[in-house]
């Protein structure tokens, strides 16, 4: 088994063909192959993960793709500039040029859109638009009906709020907070036709928020669908060691446990490095201290229990962990 | 004789009220209206009264449980003389239902496979249905050789309704038929057949 096949994704190599500045802090970038010809085919809800070479580190993050299902002669993704410790985004932001090569993962799709419903609601907070620009884009195609709910911080941070108004006209909803504007959601779950879906992307708060509005509200967990990409956390340093590969290796400050792992040369499965999907989880052999999970994955008891760990995500406090890899 | 162990075989995890929902949508047929007793009995009253009822007592007859089921004080409790009647209203009301209804089926398997049917088409997640099996485990069947239903089958083996065939009743099971699979058992040598044991009473 080659190692790409282990992590259930192949790396293609892309040239930046263009970079456009969508708002005060999102900047687009285009992907072509650089072997020419196409893309794999993709569905809306569908991310890639794009890797970055940032000085000696390589940085691996996810992102939704945003462009339209029918043009695969490219990729387009929207990156929001966040000032954490890791850098990637920074990174795109700053270093990256028209005409870079950089490398993104084939296409996963942990969001897709319910193929049997009837009417879809999307709500999106910040820069978590971007699927749902691939998704108003299909369901378009497809004419299913839909309704887009934009949540956004001020005027200058609703990135594509005026193309999406522009093409879709009254089925897009904006809302800016600076303007104490909000989602009328309670009204919005009274109203809808049986066999309707919501999809929700943004920020942590506003996805609880969503989630645990639509149970209220009386909606079967199937019909409430929601993706949220964690950065990993920074923390101490820590060893961990490969029980079968008989490795050990260093998680450094800003490094995920995985990342560390891959610097090593050894490759674990993963999908979205973000929390979300269960590809990495990992068992636990020892700990001389306690695990932090940071995942949105594993349930309370399996936290509890000490036993697994989503190595995306989450560390531990203490010195040293035994994994079994 | 049976071919078990089939993944398609349906699992009915029981009539659960969920607290949430704005309105309880119940397809009830015969002994399974003794499941939605057990559902709303002991829940708070305002639980009945945001529940339509659709009863057919098809299977229990002549056990007529619509007076029991009254006694739930319902918001609406409507009796329907034949499964058939039952699910032209269930489609009825799914048609203008809003989300916050939560649906719920109970009945015989062949019952709820038929009703469940309806709720898909309405384009209702399989999973979100809350579902229940009582009275006779008799099993609705599809001849996979005409393609004809044979309802309440009860034995190991059956005369197809249709074509007359002799079918093996198999574990296999179809969601969007909402019936099991029923094959020719005799083919190599035709009126050949192990005795017929009474498997779904
Ligand atoms: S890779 Fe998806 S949870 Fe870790």
């Amino acid at each position: 088994m080659s190692m790409n096949l282990m992590s259930g994704s192949t790396e293609i190599p892309v040239r930046v063909a263009d970079i456009v500045q969508v708002s005060e802090r999102v900047k687009r970038f285009r992907f072509e192959p650089v072997a020419g010809g196409s893309m794999p085919v993709f569905s809306a809800g569908a991310h890639v993960v794009v890797s970055m070479n940032i000085g000696s580190r390589r940085a691996r993050n996810p992102y939704s793709l945003m462009g339209s299902v029918t043009d695969l002669s490219a990729y387009e993704i929207s990156v929001l500039k966040t000032v954490d410790s890791r850098g990637g985004s920074v990174f795109l932001h700053d270093s990256v040029k028209i005409g870079d090569q950089l490398t993104v993962s084939t296409p996963v799709n942990l969001f897709p859109v319910e193929q049997r419903g009837r009417k879809f609601i999307l709500i999106a907070g910040g820069i978590g638009i971007t699927p749902m620009i691939a998704m108003a884009e299909q369901l378009t195609a497809q004419k299913l009906p839909f309704e887009l709910h934009y949540a956004y911080r001020n005027d200058q941070a609703g990135a594509y709020a005026d193309t999406l108004k522009a093409r879709y006209g009254h089925l897009v909803h904006l809302y800016i907070d600076s303007r104490d504007e909000r989602i009328p959601l309670d009204a919005l779950l009274k109203n809808q036709p049986l066999g309707t879906h919501l999809y929700v992307c943004g920020p942590g708060g506003m996805i609880n928020w969503v989630l645990e509005s639509g149970r209220k509200a009386g909606w079967p967990e199937e019909n409430l669908h929601s993706e949220r990409f964690l950065a990993p956390p920074s923390g101490k340093p820590f060893s961990v060691v490969l029980e079968r590969s008989k490795k050990t290796v260093t998680v450094g400050e800003h490094e995920s446990i995985l990342e560390a792992i891959e610097a090593s040369g050894v490759e674990p499965p993963y999908l979205c490095r973000g929390g979300a999907c269960g590809q990495c989880l990992t068992c636990v052999v020892s700990c001389d201290g306690t695990l932090e999970h940071n995942d949105h994955y594993l349930a309370p008891e399996e936290r509890d229990g000490n036993q697994k760990i989503m190595i995306c995500v989450s560390r531990i406090k203490g010195s040293n962990l035994v994994l079994d890899l | 004789m049976l071919v078990s162990g089939i993944k398609s075989r349906p699992v009915y995890t029981g009539l659960i009220l969920d607290p949430h929902a704005e309105h309880h949508l119940i397809a009830v047929e015969g002994e399974g209206a003794l499941a939605v007793l057990d559902m709303l009995s002991p829940a708070p009253r305002d639980a009945a009264e945001k529940a339509t009822i659709l009863y057919t007592k098809a299977g229990s007859a002549p056990v007529d449980h619509e007076g029991a089921l009254a006694k739930l004080h319902p918001y609406r409790l409507q009796p329907l003389p034949t499964i058939q009647t039952l699910l032209i209203r269930l489609q009825g009301f799914l048609t203008t239902a809003k989300m916050g209804t939560r649906i719920y089926i109970a009945g015989t398997e062949g019952f709820i496979g038929q009703a469940m049917q309806v709720a898909l088409n309405n384009a209702i997640d399989f999973h979100s249905v809350r579902t229940e099996h009582r009275g006779s485990l008799a099993r609705r069947i599809q001849c996979v050789h005409c393609k004809g239903f044979t309802e309440n089958v009860t034995m190991s083996h059956v005369p197809c309704a249709h074509c007359g065939l002799n079918l093996l009743v198999r574990d296999h099971y179809s969601r969007r038929l909402g019936a099991f699979q029923g094959v020719c058992i005799d083919a190599e040598v035709p009126g050949e057949l192990p005795p017929a044991e009474e498997i779904f009473p």
